[in-house]
């Protein structure tokens, strides 16, 4: 066993992360662990839904799924049984301003891996029947998303925060939408929007940095793209406060969900990491913070009842959710608004400060347990600019926050009579 | 695989260490063999509601003290009832593991069952009960795992009826406790970055004063096959139309099971062993995937397997393309099977299939905690040799075997079927 010093020295750093530029622009990241004959691969590229027109929404995931069914040298089928033989697994998926990737395998199949993304980024062909079985599956997906109490009160949340945002607006977009995509405009965009140019790659598991990055270089080393676009810029978000309250009917639930919150801080911004210290203690700290025990242990109304931070690059949200009996809602917002309101008007106890530093600290080590956990630390390290000693520099910075600025940024974001609040059930 | 080193101290507690270096933690499970295989009629769901009231509180751990305690140190806790287990971890930094193993021995024999929290928890547990109930899904899986069993208990819902949720009272939850959370009946499994000596020394000193008594048998009957074919007919709103087959399959002590994973993972794609981290590959180039997602009758397709102690299901889980019609997408999965029993199987589709299941196993490696999980809940139902020999096992299947298990279970006549439509006005078991 080893003492505190010694386990933040353990952490992901500068010295165990190694990371080098591609003459093509993309940047990879490695780090080695042999505990496992495993490796994972994790990354994105600078494209998303800011890209996509309102009318045809949800075509950049669209066409980051349609990715891998079929490429200029292999089917859909054999690209799968390629993969499913070694037991690997590879997968894309769109956000707003990044398209993603995450894949696993085997070290003796890393080779494999790369190639397949190799060729799903570089030479998708789209194949016209293989669109049309992946557009029945991502209908299908929406169909049930209709029917989802907790996702119809979260999109409505961020449409009502986010009005002519790309943050309001559902990456899957609509039935209708979706249906207006034609395959002319899946090639469009792959050939528009994908390029190596500020591309990330990371790479963690059982081989040496030096191998790693020649693989990478092997497979991706020689694209380039000259009519690539970059994306747009964000368009910065006013933190405003207003009220907005909404019911979302949805027959035959035995269940409500609830969303209330507002904006919060932007992942780059200092008040990041104080607004999450103190949404540790208001919703998180062991069983869901204040809100949990107003909500559950005192008053026994729900099952799970919490916050969340999700904070991005221009802006962020501070969310409160609850699942409850459809006779409680109202109750529950009650509940939930002295809490805020609590929270807003006076310090945190030094107690509470004490313990959820802790916890946040604590919490690192077991955040890197596998080599995905490590994967995307060192991608949340890349993208928002943290360094790569982050993790090791975690520590000392949530210890150094105080109890007032824990109130003045909650006072920023938090304000119990303005809240948007979306409930969403029968 | 390095072999874990398995004691069993006076009091009937067995105790399993693996040793792991890589990170500076330690994973701690506490397993009971209970959960709804040992329930009574009129009594479903109170092995999970003990668990609940497992967090609760102790005089020495009082809730909020619990919950401060473990958060404080960076730990993460839960627990989980399945059915033929509960169990609880602690996943914490290594050097702070002794709250954990004193926590676990305290609240072994000492938590309080106030009343009053009986009284929160069981609206609580009504709430988790409602929210899944939300889903269609899970609605059919409940009918349609309650229609295979004529009285084993595994026909219950683990949370439990809603009945008997409402009629449960404190002294009943108490009693449960009571009589399973007693050493022998208990298994706990650690691993991380300990050294084992010392890791006893501290299990014996916290443990071995509480007592044990004589466990009677639950006299479950096993039912070894469902006797005839069933259809579950459900309805509500949505768009989408579901459907659940289930077959009987094999204990995980039953030879056949290794074979049956093969089965499985020709049918609709390997598995993942791994509760936590590690995931699983994609099933696209499965048989039965290939048979109704690649030619459009379904959306998705999923193979379940358990392992359990007395045979249980597997069930076949299909999201059906919009207007496709369920007995078309059956006849499908019936001639596969049909095709499966009667043509010959490559010997390199079983090597394929153990290929991958050294995957998953290699991916579970990664995390302590997983492998934590793994020591306790093999010793649960078999023994940590079922684990270590498991991609052996897989390798002596030879295709006649997957033949035979596919004729023996996967039976047209021996099933439920379950479909959930949309279109129905209310559910109608046939």
């Amino acid at each position: 066993m080893i003492n505190n010093q010694n386990m933040w020295n353990h952490l992901p750093g500068e010295d165990s992360i190694k990371r080098v530029v591609l003459p093509n622009g993309i940047i990879v990241l490695t780090k080695s662990d042999f505990n496992s004959p495993s490796v994972v691969i994790s990354g994105y590229l600078n494209s998303g839904s800011i890209h996509d027109q309102q009318e045809k929404l949800g075509l950049s995931l669209f066409t980051s799924y349609a990715l891998m069914r079929g490429s200029v040298f292999h089917r859909y089928r054999r690209i799968y049984n390629d993969l499913e033989t070694a037991g690997a697994t590879l997968g894309f998926s769109s956000s707003i301003q990044s398209t993603s990737f995450g894949g696993k395998s085997l070290v003796e199949d890393l080779p494999l891996l790369l190639k397949t993304l190799s060729e799903a980024i570089r030479w998708p062909i789209f194949p016209p029947i293989q669109l049309k079985i992946l557009l029945s599956q991502i209908i299908t997906g929406l169909q049930i998303r209709e029917q989802d109490t907790s996702e119809r009160a979260s999109l409505k949340f961020d449409e009502v925060l986010f009005p002519d945002h790309p943050y309001g607006r559902s990456e899957e977009g609509s039935i209708e939408t979706l249906k207006r995509i034609r395959r002319s405009d899946l090639i469009k965009f792959h050939q528009q929007f994908y390029g190596p140019s500020g591309m990330v790659i990371t790479i963690v598991g059982a081989i040496e940095h030096q191998k790693a990055v020649d693989l990478v270089y092997h497979a991706l080393g020689d694209w380039e793209n000259p009519v690539w676009v970059s994306p747009p810029k964000i368009p910065e978000v006013t933190n405003r406060k207003f009220s907005y309250r909404e019911h979302i009917p949805i027959s035959g639930k035995f269940q409500t969900d609830i969303i209330m919150g507002s904006y919060g801080p932007r992942r780059t911004s200092k008040e990041f990491l104080i607004a999450s210290l103190g949404n540790n203690i208001l919703g998180q700290f062991g069983m869901m913070g204040r809100i949990g025990e107003a909500v559950r242990e005192k008053s026994g109304l729900a099952y799970y009842a919490s916050t969340a931070l999700n904070a991005w690059q221009s802006a962020g949200t501070w969310e409160i959710t609850a699942g409850v009996n459809p006779i409680n809602i109202e109750k529950t917002i009650e509940i939930i608004r002295n809490e805020i309101s609590r929270f807003v008007s006076e310090s945190v106890s030094n107690q509470e400060l004490d313990d959820s530093k802790s916890n946040l600290i604590g919490l690192i080590p077991l955040s890197i347990e596998s080599n995905a956990g490590v994967a995307n630390a060192i991608i949340r390290m890349e993208r928002y600019k943290l360094g790569l000693n982050y993790l090791r520099e975690y520590p000392g910075i949530i210890s150094g926050i105080s109890k007032e600025q824990i109130l003045q940024v909650s006072q920023k974001y938090l304000d119990p009579g303005n809240l948007v609040i979306i409930s969403a059930g029968t | 695989m390095d072999n874990p080193t398995k004691i069993r101290l006076e009091n009937g507690l067995s105790v399993l260490l693996k040793e792991i270096h890589s990170a500076p933690i330690i994973s701690f499970w506490t397993w009971y063999r209970v959960g709804s295989r040992y329930e009574k009629p009129g009594f479903t769901g109170i092995s999970h509601w003990v668990e609940h009231m497992q967090f609760k509180g102790t005089e020495k751990y009082p809730s909020t003290v619990l919950d401060r305690l473990i958060a404080r140190e960076g730990g993460v806790w839960n627990a989980f009832t399945h059915v033929d287990w509960t169990t609880y971890f602690e996943t914490m930094p290594a050097n702070k593991i002794d709250l954990a193993i004193d926590l676990e021995a305290d609240r072994m024999v000492n938590s309080l069952f106030s009343p009053a929290d009986v009284e929160s928890e069981r609206t609580v547990i009504i709430t988790e009960k409602e929210g899944k109930d939300n889903e269609p899904f899970l609605r059919l899986n409940n009918a349609v795992n309650e229609a295979a069993f004529i009285s084993h208990p595994y026909r219950n819902e683990v949370i439990g009826s809603l009945e008997d949720l409402q009629r449960i009272q404190r002294d009943d939850l108490y009693h449960h406790y009571r009589k399973y959370y007693q050493p022998a009946n208990a298994i706990i499994s650690i691993a991380g970055d300990f050294n084992t000596s010392e890791m006893i020394e501290k299990i014996q000193n916290k443990f071995i004063s509480i007592s044990s008594e004589f466990l009677p048998d639950p006299e479950v009957q096993p039912e070894h096959e469902i006797k005839e074919k069933k259809e579950i007919l459900l309805s509500g709103p949505g768009d989408t139309i579901f459907i659940q087959i289930a077959y009987r399959s094999p204990s995980a002590s039953d030879p056949d099971f290794f074979g049956f994973t093969i089965l499985d993972s020709l049918l609709s794609g390997p598995a993942s062993l791994n509760m936590f981290g590690g995931g699983g590959t994609s099933n696209k180039t499965s048989r039965l995937y290939k048979k109704l997602v690649d030619k459009r009758f379904a959306v998705s397709l999923a193979g379940g397997l358990q392992a359990t102690l007395d045979p249980h299901l597997y069930d076949l889980s299909i999201t059906l393309h919009q207007g496709q019609d369920p007995e078309i997408v059956i006849k499908t999965i019936d001639r596969e099977i049909e095709r499966l029993t009667e043509k010959r199987i490559l010997k390199s589709e079983i090597q394929r299939a153990v290929k991958q299941a050294r995957a998953m196993f290699a991916y579970g490696l990664e995390n302590i905690t997983n492998q934590a999980f793994w020591l306790g809940y093999s010793e649960s139902f078999a023994n940590y040799d079922w684990y270590s020999n498991y991609l052996d096992r897989l390798n002596e299947i030879k295709p006649q075997d997957v033949q035979r298990v596919a004729e023996k279970y996967l039976h047209p006549e021996k099933r439920v079927i379950g479909i959930y439509h949309p279109d129905f006005s209310e559910s109608k078991p046939s």
